[in-house]
């Protein structure tokens, strides 16, 4: 395929792995710690939209020129509202009593894994194990200047870049986003201030379950659902954010469209199979040489 | 009789289990300036974080205006009006010196602009340049903004965790005359303080802490001219007999 083609596909691939990417780094930069069920919540994520646009066969006409129809809202909806509940809950019995034991970093992320499997079992249980998908319906690529982009990748595109707009207007403009970044930077000065940091971090589980949940759900749009898919995608994402230094989300995007791109564009040397590898290596020769990611910051 | 400000009764606390202050009592009227001095590892800093409420003291009770706040958790007794300014990392190295100051003022809702304002009034170096991160600031800006976000409410009582450590002897001097300000506007003050002698001086009171027990309690002029004081904690040496009166700081 023709690299600028590729480049184009990176950007796509490299937005859902941005995405999903600036939700865990948010949460790593708040909660302190590797989230590996995040991986398993955009799974959630993407089916619980399936439940609505599938399952119930709530589809609704189709939308615009978008290969699934309006019932999509609902299902988002329900993705966004399902993904950050359980983020909530699993606070609430898993890290929420770990932190307040002062349990290490490691014991915290051993418990996310163990989260992580519990997660995907359930989805396998429920869904199955074979690939399912949103629509039947054909989104037709359109021909820009001779390259090939379909609305629902545009759509992907723009619903990244509003996100992270959104994220940063949060962050930067708000009461809660300050004390989010605070609480990111100094928790036990955060509480000295007069911050409640546990309300702080509780919102953190349910605005990082929200915009994983609209990762998963993308996703789900740009390939097919698996039950497996979001944690496949669980180390491309840790590549974009180490990438980018934790806690950055504009780094954790920036990152992602790195990862995304380098990954599709090496399939015009290498076979297709071994593309995978690509954020592997991104991650191990930053992690050697600039562990800190290239704009090392916090939230 | 109207209760103390603040009042520390028998307060002991430590860390893993191990106390390191034992049965200390202390109480601090409303405006007053009390600092306490002593040994390395007598236990200063410990104190005011059990006073805080920043550890969970193993025995004794703290009361503000005679009410029982030794339970209370940080955000409480900010709310309460107790600020606390630790000695390191005391503020948001990657938010800028407004939103540090915004920070402070978390529980004045929508006042909080406009007593950021006030505060930036009272700290010209740090009004020049709001939007500079706080990561970026000198050791001296850094203490004139952990000040600032500790007045950002108002409070009653201001606990310093040796807000002149390693700061050069100009700008120490700096903060002891800010300190003497935020005091004579009403502000009781509660530091623990290495500088002894500059920190006596503006003091009401003094109170040393030996090995996690309060040794002697003092007003802070007194404490300044106690010979074995001086010979303790104020770098007097009492070989020589004129030491004290050939240091002009104590007088100061």
């Amino acid at each position: 395929m023709d690299i600028l083609q590729l480049v184009v596909v990176g950007v796509i691939v490299g937005s859902v792995i941005g995405l999903g990417a600036m939700g865990l780094t948010l949460t790593y930069g708040i909660l302190k710690f590797a989230n590996f069920a995040h991986g398993d919540m955009l799974t959630l994520g993407m089916f619980l939209a399936f439940a609505v646009v599938g399952d119930l066969g709530w589809a609704g006409p189709s939308m615009l020129w978008f290969s699934f129809g309006w019932g999509m809202l609902g299902g988002i909806a329900l993705a966004i509202a399902g993904v950050a509940g359980f983020s909530l809950v699993a606070d609430r019995v898993v890290f929420r009593p770990l932190r307040s034991r002062g349990s290490a970093v490691i014991t915290m992320a051993i418990a996310s894994l163990g989260l992580a499997i519990m997660l995907r079992a359930i989805v396998q249980i429920a869904w199955g194990s074979s690939a399912l998908r949103f629509s039947t319906g054909i989104n037709r690529a359109n021909d820009y200047f001779g390259l090939k982009v379909k609305p629902d990748q545009i759509l992907i595109v723009a619903l990244t870049a509003v996100v992270a707009i959104a994220l940063y207007l949060l962050l930067h403009r708000t009461k809660l986003g300050k004390a989010m970044r605070a609480t990111a930077d100094n928790p036990e000065l955060a509480e000295v201030s007069g911050i409640d940091t546990e309300r702080i971090r509780q919102a953190t589980w349910a605005i990082g379950g929200a915009m994983t949940a609209i990762a998963g759900v993308m996703l789900g749009v740009q390939t097919q659902l698996r039950f497996d898919a979001g944690f496949n995608l669980l180390l491309p994402m840790f590549a974009a954010t180490i990438l980018g230094g934790i806690g950055s989300p504009w780094g954790a995007l920036l990152g992602g469209l790195i990862v995304g791109v380098s990954q599709e564009v090496s399939t015009h040397w290498i076979d297709t199979g071994f593309k995978p590898a690509v954020p592997f290596a991104i991650l191990i020769i930053m992690l050697l040489v600039r562990p800190r990611g290239l704009f090392g910051s916090t939230v | 009789m109207s209760p103390a400000l603040f009042e520390a009764m028998e307060l002991s606390a430590g860390y893993g289990g191990a106390d390191i202050i034992h049965e200390v009592s202390l109480s601090i009227e409303a405006g007053e300036l009390v600092t306490i001095i002593g040994p390395n590892g007598a236990g200063k800093s410990t104190f005011l974080k059990a006073a805080f409420g920043l550890l969970r003291p193993s025995h004794g009770m703290t009361l503000l205006r005679g009410i029982d706040v030794t339970r209370l958790r940080p955000p409480k007794m900010v709310a309460a009006g107790v600020s606390f300014v630790p000695q390191l990392d005391n503020v948001f190295p990657s938010l800028s010196i407004r939103e540090n100051l915004e920070m402070g003022g978390y529980l004045a809702g929508r006042n909080a602009a406009r007593r950021a304002d006030e505060v930036l009034a009272m700290f010209p170096e740090l009004e020049r340049r709001p939007a500079e991160h706080a990561g970026r600031l000198s050791g001296g800006q850094r203490q004139a903004l952990a000040l600032g976000r500790a007045l950002m409410l108002n409070p009653a009582l201001l606990m310093l965790d040796e807000p002149t450590a390693a700061l050069s002897p100009l700008m120490r001097n700096e903060v002891f005359e800010r300190l003497r300000a935020i005091r004579e506007s009403g502000v009781a003050i509660l530091m623990v303080e290495q500088n002894a002698r500059e920190a006596l001086a503006i003091s009401d009171r003094g109170v040393v802490l030996v090995a996690g027990q309060v040794a002697l309690e003092q007003p802070g002029p007194a404490m300044l001219a106690n010979p074995s004081v001086g010979r303790l904690f104020l770098g007097l040496d009492e070989a020589e007999p004129t030491a004290s009166t050939s240091a002009p700081k104590a007088e100061a």
